[in-house]
């Protein structure tokens, strides 16, 4: 009996994980706000989880710029600082996916936010500590558009 | 022991309270693609009164569970049966219930020819849906970008697309049309019925065709060591880039923005390059292609030796569930590997 009462906690994980599933290899969700509103809503909720949006990519400048027609369209670059530094160092083969991007573009007046699932890159993580990163980091990204898409 | 009791005791009217809520259900899984109202973005219009009088229930649950391989709509595994009929249900909410169901409830499929089929799918139907029913191109155009349809012409030989379908609906769909979308009444352009059941009978042949599969079984990054020193690297890289069309927008360390100038480790350097032409064709195919962007490539010095590494955009298009970005994606994959070895040499 005691070895019931013990998983019971793992009973309401799993509850817990069965509503927050993640689906496909990118975490996309529609925010009914404008683009600025977006915009300030996810740079606050990456902060409050811990971490540093090192800067933001103004894509449709550089496509208006050239002559291309686009509405707002930005990639915001993100991660925790020593993690940063931690995971790099030992492995290197991160380098190239971080700091990590969230897409963020305007659709008339409504705002879209795209980013890839870290457990989908599953070569990546080829270690058991990395794996549990990925699913913290997944955790963590769906949090934050949750997050946003509830903000009306 | 009574804790136990009390939990199943109590388990039923958990689940009954927690009740799939479809316009909830809807907003987290559908909206993003297909508009908080249907009105369709990246997806196509799902609140279309031609669209939702002409499919049935079965339709709609199989390819939220199937999705569309290779065509950006991905499988939704994770959703159980109640909670995809929960989502079906928000649908119909959408719809006029006075207005004329175009169902064909009383037909009965399987008396097509295939080879007639063929050759009036190639007068009739090639120009929007493809020789071989592979679908219009750009899926996943939003209406952030400047667009011509509201809607891309379906994909007939998507396993999704076969498996969801019906003949009834595939049937009802040619006699009928779909107003609102460039679908037009077949029986009104002077197809028999006859015809338009030989032109199902071609399209289910499609079946027998190879369905799209993603390259994940590349590596996900790409890297190749330089002989000269991270500086001088960066500079060689820099000069490929632009040798090949690029233009270098940003060169910065990995830890710029996240320590103060003084704390930086400065063992890899970011260089951010472009080509606007290309991001606009990539944008144009799939608004979400934004995490490619910029191209950049590091450049790392680690244990004394300098290297250069990318993300690998043959690795990273499995992600996307669209088999346009697989050319792209072979493009930028070429880029990446040029640009490092011209740097290298």
């Amino acid at each position: 009996m005691r070895c019931l009462s013990a998983s019971w906690p793992a009973l309401l994980l799993l509850f817990a994980l069965h509503s927050t599933a993640l689906a496909d290899g990118l975490m996309m969700v529609r925010s009914e706000q404008g683009f600025p509103e977006t915009m300030a809503i996810l740079q606050e909720e990456i902060t409050q989880r811990g971490y540093t949006i090192s800067r933001i990519q103004r894509v449709d400048v550089g496509l208006t710029d050239s002559g291309f027609k686009t509405d707002m369209y930005r990639l915001v670059f993100l991660a925790k600082p020593e993690e940063l530094r931690d995971l790099t160092t030992r492995y290197p083969q991160l380098i190239p996916y971080l700091p990590w991007p969230i897409t963020v573009f305007a659709e008339d007046h409504e705002t879209l936010l795209v980013t890839a699932n870290p457990t989908e890159l599953r070569a990546l993580a080829n270690n058991n500590e990395l794996k549990e990163i990925f699913a913290r980091w997944s955790q963590d990204f769906h949090d934050i558009l949750e997050a946003v898409r509830k903000e009306n | 022991m009574q804790f136990i009791w009390a939990f199943l005791l109590l388990l039923p009217n958990l689940t009954a309270s927690a009740a799939p809520n479809g316009a909830e259900l809807y907003a987290q899984n559908c909206a993003a693609c297909h508009g908080s109202d249907g009105r369709g973005g990246v997806g196509v219009p799902l609140a279309l009164p031609s669209f939702l009088n002409s499919v049935d229930d079965g339709y709609l649950d199989t390819t939220i569970r199937l999705g569309r391989p290779g065509r950006v709509m991905p499988a939704f595994a994770m959703l159980n049966a109640a909670e995809r009929r929960a989502i079906v249900a928000h649908l119909r909410s959408w719809q006029d219930k006075d207005s004329p169901r175009l169902l064909l409830t009383d037909y009965r499929p399987g008396s097509g020819d295939v080879v007639r089929g063929k050759k009036l799918f190639g007068q009739h139907c090639s120009s929007c849906h493809g020789e071989r029913g592979e679908g219009g191109h750009g899926t996943g155009v939003t209406f952030s970008r400047p667009r011509d349809m509201p809607i891309i012409a379906p994909a007939l030989n998507n396993p999704g697309f076969l498996a969801a379908a019906s003949d009834q609906m595939i049937k009802a769909t040619l006699i009928n049309g779909r107003e609102g979308t460039p679908m037009v009444s077949f029986l009104q352009q002077g197809l028999r019925e006859q015809d338009i059941d030989d032109i199902i009978a071609f399209v289910r042949s499609f079946a027998l065709t190879q369905g799209w599969q993603p390259g994940s079984q590349d590596e996900p990054w790409l890297e190749m060591e330089s002989s000269y020193t991270l500086e001088e690297t960066v500079e060689a890289v820099k000069r490929a880039a632009l040798g090949k069309n690029f233009r270098i927008i940003r060169e910065q360390w990995l830890e710029d923005g996240f320590f103060a100038e003084e704390e930086q480790h400065r063992e890899a350097n970011i260089i951010y390059f472009c080509n606007f032409t290309f991001i606009n064709q990539a944008l144009t195919m799939d608004p979400r292609v934004g995490l490619f962007m910029p191209c950049r490539i590091t450049v790392v010095e680690h244990e004394g030796q300098v290297k250069m590494m990318s993300i690998n955009p043959k690795y990273m298009s499995g992600l996307f569930n669209n088999a346009e970005l697989d050319e792209p994606c072979e493009e930028m994959y070429q880029v990446y590997l040029g640009i490092m070895e011209e740097a290298s040499l």
